[in-house]
């Protein structure tokens, strides 16, 4: 997989995002800050919805660099249980179907679904919809 | 201690000016409240001044005289305004000046505010996959809201019914047709649950405002608007922000989520020795309609989810018991970024000398109350006493 950047992902059949823990507080965030003050956290697949919008609009560029062509996608805020609530793609949902608190697994979508070589981005779906 | 006084206020009408930069705006701004204030520029002593992208606004000078005024430039987004007169008033309360000015003034281009990663310490990704928006913030914080506490979409429609019913009034404002709440529902989604109408925009727009010793305002013979408290603070822990790819989980679920505005509201609250049901009039940050509703909250005028019956009941309306953005707020005036905080102050002053005409809250209002709120959680508040 091509993440669309380093040390966002673990490497592993069923990929995680990295979080940080905070060494002494134990906050855990998402995604790992840079510095000492936070080791490396996988954070759960499974979530639940917490809150979500859709995004109607292409964002301007820089700094995005999705297609030119833009189809409107749901933005969304997931709540890892004991962890934290991390900002996301949801995916294979219809936007009249997102409910608050639906539960949600982790998965991967293209940035660009029409280029091969897109990089990768975080995204949840509704849980057990594997593809 | 002595108050400090607001003894002139100027504005140049927000909107879009094709053909006068952001700087003149200001500069319109300070004449207009030099004029106010009977008072000529070489008698101000000192200033202060915020612009987010419309240069830096020491360099007005050039325009206004070389009287080698002490002129500091603030950059606080979109609290500058907020900070630059929190700054201004503690010149004068420390008795180091009897008289100075806080000045704000904005051009921006038109669509979104368009921010990069790097500004607010976030990673590259973040912006690439299409993250750096603030309407994604807006709108979720509000989806989130009306969830928790049973907000409907039709009380976000009134909000921005209202602005745009307000601004018919208020010469400065941008946006002075009144639109149907119908249209407002019906009209194109940007981010759900807003419509187009539920959003401001960017704009242009510059306001000034002279402060004064009270010793010096009575010189002057001006009526005297006391500043009786100004409040700027930043973000607790566990705050729920613009720009945020992590938030924490709020472990008192029964209790509100701490915020830059609840600090500095409750500051401000002590500060004046008032409590919110003192106020007789508020200007609270509306970047859309939803922040208007949860601000209400926010800043202790009402508890979460009663905003719903307050609506209904048009209690923030002109004549209502409490009139909020009076002059249509960020909804319909926009927002320049860095005058945007100062002209919440400029409409109470107005509303406080009782010259507001056709939207001059009734009943002799003599306590003024305003909120900005900013990215990446900046809160500056102000409570104003005639």
């Amino acid at each position: 997989m091509h993440a669309i950047a380093e040390d966002l992902f673990t490497e592993e059949e069923q990929p995680r995002l990295i979080g940080g823990r905070h060494r002494v507080s134990g906050r855990i965030v998402f995604p790992l800050p840079e510095g000492s003050a936070y080791e490396p956290y996988p954070l759960s697949r499974q979530g639940a919805l917490w809150s979500w919008t859709i995004q109607r609009y292409r964002p301007k560029t820089p700094p995005y660099e999705g297609p030119e062509a833009f189809e409107p996608w749901p933005v969304a805020y997931v709540e890892l249980p004991g962890e934290t609530i991390v900002e996301t793609r949801l995916t294979g949902v219809a936007f009249d179907a997102i409910q608050i608190g639906m539960p949600l697994e982790l998965t991967f979508v293209p940035l660009d679904p029409a280029r091969k070589d897109s990089p990768m981005i975080h995204a949840f779906r509704p849980s057990g919809t594997s593809s | 201690m002595s108050d400090v006084c607001i003894v002139g206020i100027g504005i140049h009408p927000f909107g879009r000016t094709d053909g006068v930069s952001g700087i003149e705006q200001g500069v319109f701004a300070v004449r207009e409240a030099l004029a106010d204030a009977g008072v000529e520029w070489p008698d101000i002593q000192f200033a202060y001044g915020g612009s987010d992208s419309a240069g830096n606004p020491d360099t007005m000078v050039d325009r206004l005289g070389f009287t080698g005024v002490q002129f500091i430039n603030v950059v606080n987004g979109c609290a500058a305004g907020g900070s630059a007169l929190f700054s201004a008033q503690m010149a004068i309360k420390s008795g180091e000046f009897d008289i100075g000015m806080a000045v704000g003034f904005d051009k921006h281009p038109r669509g979104a505010f368009n921010a990069l990663p790097s500004e607010y310490n976030l990673p590259d990704w973040y912006g690439e996959a299409g993250y750096m928006i603030t309407t994604q913030f807006f709108a979720a914080k509000i989806m989130r809201y009306m969830h928790q506490h049973g907000i409907s979409p039709e009380t976000l429609g009134r909000v921005s019914e209202k602005a745009f019913r307000n601004a018919q009034h208020a010469d400065h404002a941008w946006r002075r047709e009144p639109v149907p709440l119908d249209v407002i529902m019906d009209a194109p989604l940007v981010s759900d649950p807003y419509t187009k109408f539920m959003f401001c925009s960017p704009a242009e727009g510059g306001v000034a405002l002279i402060l004064a010793s009270e010793k010096k305002a009575r010189e002057l013979g001006k009526p005297l608007v006391r500043l009786k408290a100004a409040a700027m603070r930043t973000r607790p822990a566990g705050s729920f922000e613009v720009f945020a790819p992590s938030i924490d989980i709020h472990e008192d679920a029964t209790g509100p989520r701490g915020s830059a505005t609840r600090i500095a509201s409750a500051d401000a609250f002590e500060l004046a020795g008032v409590g919110p049901e003192d106020v007789d009039v508020a200007q609270l940050q509306d970047t859309e309609a939803g922040a208007e509703i949860m601000h209400m909250a926010e800043n202790g005028f009402c508890a979460d989810g009663e905003q719903e019956k307050w609506l209904a009941e048009g209690r923030t309306e002109i004549g209502g018991a409490l009139p909020v953005n009076t002059d249509g707020g960020c909804l319909a005036c926009g927002e320049p970024i860095g005058a945007s905080g100062l002209r919440q102050v400029y409409e109470n002053v107005v509303q406080l000398r009782g010259a507001g005409g056709g939207r001059q809250v009734p009943g002799d209002p003599k306590t003024a109350y305003s909120h900005v709120y900013g990215a990446p959680g900046v809160s500056a508040v102000t409570i104003l006493e005639r």
